[in-house]
């Protein structure tokens, strides 16, 4: 799960018994545990489920919740001001736009909370983890101009490239799904 | 001591303040327990769980200054989940009750609710100081109550809580008649303030000494403030941005010229780096620099700033500061007693310090006792170099970021280096462990670590063995938590008695199950057994050979406590 180019190997976290063999994919029941540990962040009581396999809303390099042990507080307000980076969120049938600073967030999970508390409509978190069976599906346009759902890339990857949020109603995101292979498929056709 | 009178031993021992003395004193005979519960002013309480109110109440009828403590240390790093406890109104309801004449709060990890500001405001007509730390659920409204009621208010410290900004005029609460304040640091709010407001308060108050900006206070309101308060002894700046007047600038620099008593200065919560020379003509006489919230300061400014403060006795910093950076501070801070070393931001950054900033700072500074240093790495050569040069430690933290790397030279655990330092350390009182470690290390620290208060542990160990040379080895062992290590039931149990000479014993995700606990329990009811149950319904009974997530026991007089969250399970 490293990416080695991206120099990640420094922070990445082995969280086997000392001694064991560095593996980059591991198996370990406990690490996916805590994996999953990560969306706990913030206290929620959140299933937790041992489908490892699937983490697509964790971080490239294997997160672990406190460590290294740095206060919340602390955490939260030594962000550099440099790394503020506002972008606009709009949901299906809310009247007006709210802003997002991304940078304040270190995660999916945080900003799943961020979207739920800014539009009030829970179930962002689950979205995330599950989005084949929630009401509300976050996407973004990425640099390219492209509608991505949230939460396949790492984290610091979906900070570089968003250029704006839209919390999208689950029929409406699968239309445009449809319209894109409809015109992957028309692409194919005239190769 | 039998056939003095009562009162000379009284006035004997208006000279013993520490608790700890007083407690020794409190135990040598029932006259003398007497005479000291009758004359203590000053209480301090580890753990708020541990004794009721009334009790408290109760001992010391001359109560004037109290101390309290709430969650669990590993709740800074969001292991506990939110409304485990620690509340402090019934604590102020019981206090106002019993008609004590309350003088001073200090608060840490605890839920403080504006009701109970409002009340203490009210209650307590003698009320001076107020200190909370880590503490959270308060908001600006509770703050006014406390402005506007504390007629005799010496000091409002608050330090890295969690408040919610109402954007009310908390300062403006203040009545005209305040002029007794010493102490106010509100850097942790996050809204704005009325700077005007802001200046008539410093103006009159001409014992202010220490004053702690938050970042909505910008350069120019910091210069009149500073102009105002010329006896300042501990400053903290909010924001010190560049101003486009440039004689704003130029003033600031000469209020600071003028203040000949500041040693001590934190904040720059907001910063441009080149504003930092307006701090130069103070930084000569600094005793304590705390730039660990100023992001985004190159190595190289502060390394500059450094070079100036020979004076130097606590400094907390970012590890911007890098390796070459801590060779400076060796080479100038010769005074240096305390210091920490934060991790900055940037990940995938060139690792900013490892072992080697450490060695420097042992060679350079004879007398550092305390550290906390977060590292990229560390060697076991460089931890037994670091105990050669520095016996006197008393708090050694070590956070590598990588929770479980070995010596990166030579590939072994960490057991040797740390053995290192509890050999060499003889007054060592707290200790936190990181990096690859097996059961050696704990064999170490139960055979060397006899002062030993206080142990972290992440990450570590092989078997039950460790845990049991802890439990073994350190009588003064008080506070033990451990997170993520391979101990397990027979660990738990097997020294039963011992967590009642202990305040508490955090640990999670470890190999313990419920069973063991409820065992614990059954065998010790002055202790609390707590376990975390978060994922499964409340009404639902875990099985006895589940393992325990999260579990948290500590002694107690006061028996089980009624205001438990649902998911956590007394035994």
């Amino acid at each position: 799960m490293a990416r080695k180019g991206l120099g990640f190997e420094i922070t990445e976290l082995r969280l086997g018994l000392p001694g064991e063999p560095k593996s980059l994919v591991s198996t370990n029941k406990n690490e996916k545990k805590r994996m999953f540990s990560e969306i706990d962040d913030n206290g929620e009581k959140e299933k937790k489920s041992n489908t490892g396999g699937n983490l697509k809303t964790t971080e490239s390099k294997a997160q672990v919740v406190g460590w290294p042990p740095v206060c919340s507080y602390r955490k939260k307000n030594s962000m550099n001001e440099a790394t503020k980076m506002y972008v606009k969120v709009s949901m299906d049938g809310a009247p007006f736009l709210r802003k997002i600073d991304l940078g304040m967030h270190k995660g999916y999970s945080e900003l799943a909370l961020a979207l739920e508390k800014l539009f009030g409509c829970y179930g962002m978190g689950e979205a995330l983890k599950d989005p084949e069976n929630c009401e509300h599906v976050p996407i973004y346009e990425d640099k390219e101009g492209d509608w991505m759902l949230v939460g396949d890339v790492p984290w610091e990857m979906f900070m570089e490239s968003c250029k704006r949020l839209r919390i999208m109603k689950r029929s409406d995101a699968w239309q445009i799904e449809k319209t894109y292979i409809e015109i992957d498929e028309i692409k194919e056709k005239n190769v | 001591m039998n056939y003095f009178p009562d009162e000379v031993i009284e006035h004997i021992f208006e000279y013993v303040g520490s608790h700890r003395d007083r407690n020794a004193l409190s135990l040598v005979c029932r006259s003398w327990y007497r005479i000291e519960r009758c004359t203590r002013e000053k209480v301090f309480i580890g753990n708020c769980y541990s004794i009721t109110p009334e009790r408290l109440i109760q001992r010391f009828p001359s109560l004037k200054s109290l101390t309290l403590k709430g969650k669990p240390h590993f709740a800074d790093f969001s292991l506990v989940p939110h409304g485990w406890g620690g509340f402090v109104y019934p604590w102020i309801e019981a206090l106002a009750k019993g008609k004590v004449g309350l003088e001073e709060l200090r608060l840490k990890r605890m839920v403080v609710s504006d009701e109970s500001l409002e009340l203490l405001s009210r209650a307590f007509p003698n009320f001076k100081s107020l200190v909370l730390v880590s503490c959270e659920e308060f908001t600006t409204d509770g703050l006014a109550a406390i402005a506007a009621n504390c007629k005799r208010l010496r000091e409002l410290d608050l330090q890295e809580n969690e408040v919610d900004d109402h954007k009310g005029q908390w300062l403006s609460c203040f009545p005209d008649s305040c002029t007794s304040l010493v102490s106010l640091n509100f850097a942790c709010l996050k809204g704005e303030i009325n700077t005007g407001v802001l200046e008539r308060l410093v103006a009159r108050s001409p014992n202010l000494k220490s004053l702690r900006l938050n970042r909505s206070v910008p350069l120019d309101a910091l210069q009149r403030i500073v102009a105002r308060a010329p006896q300042l002894v501990d400053l903290g700046v909010g924001s010190l941005v560049h101003d486009p007047a440039m004689e704003t600038f130029a003033k600031l620099m000469t209020t600071m010229n003028k203040c000949k008593s500041i040693t001590s200065l934190s904040g720059f919560l907001e910063v441009t780096p080149r504003c930092l020379t307006a701090m130069y003509p103070i930084l000569p006489k600094l005793t304590s620099l705390n730039l660990s919230y100023a992001a985004g300061i190159p190595g190289s400014d502060l390394i500059k700033l450094i070079r100036h403060c020979k004076k130097l006795q606590r400094l907390w910093i970012m590890d911007s500061i890098g390796d070459k950076g801590l060779g400076v501070v060796a080479n100038t801070c010769k005074e240096l007693q305390e210091l920490r070393v934060f991790p900055s931001d940037n990940i995938g950054q060139h690792a900013a310090v490892t072992e080697k900033g450490l060695v420097a700072i042992s060679m350079g500074c004879p007398k550092l006792h305390s550290l906390l240093y977060f590292c990229h790495q560390m060697t076991n050569a460089a931890l037994i170099t670091v105990a050669k040069n520095c016996p006197n430690f008393i708090r050694f933290r070590l956070a590598i970021l990588d929770a479980t790397k070995p010596d990166p030279d030579t590939n072994q655990p960490l057991d040797e280096g740390f053995g290192a330092i509890v050999q060499s350390c003889r007054r060592l009182r707290r200790l936190s462990l990181s990096g690859q470690l097996t059961d050696k290390v704990f064999l170490y620290i139960g055979m060397y670590a006899e002062q030993l208060e206080m142990l972290s542990i992440a990450f570590a160990g092989e078997s039950d063995k460790g845990m049991l040379y802890v439990l073994n080895g350190c009588k003064k062992l008080r506070k033990l938590e451990i997170r993520d290590c391979p101990f397990g039931n027979t660990a738990l149990l097997t020294d039963v008695g011992k967590y009642e000479t202990m305040r508490s014993l955090w640990m999670s995700s470890c190999e313990v199950t419920v069973g063991a606990c409820k065992v614990l329990a059954m065998k010790m009811p002055r202790l609390n057994v707590e376990i975390f149950n978060e994922n499964e319904p409340a009404d639902c009974e875990p099985d006895d050979v589940q393992k325990v997530e999260k579990m948290y026991l500590y002694r107690t007089l006061a028996g089980k406590r009624k205001d438990a969250p649902e998911y956590v399970w007394t035994l």
